[in-house]
């Protein structure tokens, strides 16, 4: 089964590169752009769709400081 | 007195963790795959890029043979030093609070930073003079501790946080300026500068780093005592 995880920093969180490229994409002529937030996106075949959840809190994200979403193809 | 200092494929600060541990005791080298630590007194955890930093620093390495014998380690009160990559392995393993997060200027800096010994009274600081200033050298681009405001009461209240940058040298966004906290109990202890890299004026700036080993010694002995 395919499965796509998607992590993010937990809100509240300062992310640099999302407000790098926040400050960025004036410069280009995109206005109107707020709360951009950069994450990471982790793309799996699995046998066991219920061993996602113990993977993400052990290893895949770190849930001191991210949030994770397991969607499921 | 012996160290043991790991070293995870990407490791890069441990021989320097060496000859700094052999300055005050005997050191030797334990491989990541090595889950005896052949009775040695402290464990030191390196800096440098465990398995490349992937996914997380620390993430992979956390997971490391030798690592579950330093949770063990730990656990029955054995001294652990965690130097940058090392802090961020230890917190991933949980021996440590708190997470370390990219620099907020997000590069990877080196410069040589003033610290303050807000904790003397540790394992890791008790050979510093009072009201030290220690100047040690700190590069890595992950080096933001974060603790949110319900652990860092926590911390402030049972006297956790260790180091801080000295006024001026946050460089990478800490909160509370935290450079090194230790756990609850007291034996472990992580820091984002490198102690290793300050044991000689020529090299280091300064011999600084020497106290965070020799603290370890005297804690080794006075337990012998």
């Amino acid at each position: 089964m395919r499965a796509r995880v998607l992590i993010r920093p937990k809100a509240g969180i300062l992310d640099p590169q999302g407000v790098a490229v926040e400050r960025a994409l004036p410069a280009l002529g995109f206005d109107g752009v707020e709360n951009v937030r950069i994450g990471r996106l982790v793309e799996l075949d699995v046998d066991d769709a219920a061993q996602l959840q113990p993977m993400c809190e052990k290893l895949l994200a770190n849930p001191l400081v991210e949030d994770y979403e397991i969607v499921l193809e | 007195m012996r160290f043991g200092v790991l070293r995870f494929p990407g490791s890069c600060d441990e021989v320097d963790a060496l000859h700094a541990a052999a300055r005050v005791g005997d050191a030797e080298l334990i491989w990541h795959r090595d889950r005896d630590l052949r009775g040695v007194d402290a464990v030191v955890v390196p800096g440098g890029f465990s398995f490349g930093d992937y996914l997380r620093a620390g993430a992979i390495a956390r997971f490391s043979p030798a690592m579950e014998s330093v949770i063990e380690f730990a656990a029955d009160g054995g001294l652990v030093l965690g130097i940058c990559n090392g802090f961020q392995v230890l917190c991933e393993a949980q021996l440590l609070p708190g997470a370390l997060l990219p620099n907020t200027n997000l590069r990877f800096t080196f410069r040589q930073v003033r610290l303050d010994l807000v904790q003397r009274d540790t394992a890791f600081t008790c050979a510093a003079p009072e009201g030290a200033t220690l100047s040690i050298p700190a590069k890595h681009a992950w080096g933001r501790y974060h603790a949110d405001a319900e652990l860092l009461a926590e911390l402030e209240e049972n006297d956790q946080v260790v180091l801080r940058y000295a006024a001026g040298e946050n460089f990478n966004g800490s909160v509370a300026d935290i450079a090194g906290v230790r756990n609850r109990a007291g034996n472990v202890f992580g820091m984002m500068p490198h102690p290793e890299h300050a044991v000689d004026e020529q090299t280091g700036g300064s011999r600084d780093g020497l106290v965070i080993f020799e603290s370890m010694r005297m804690a080794v002995e006075a337990a012998h005592a």
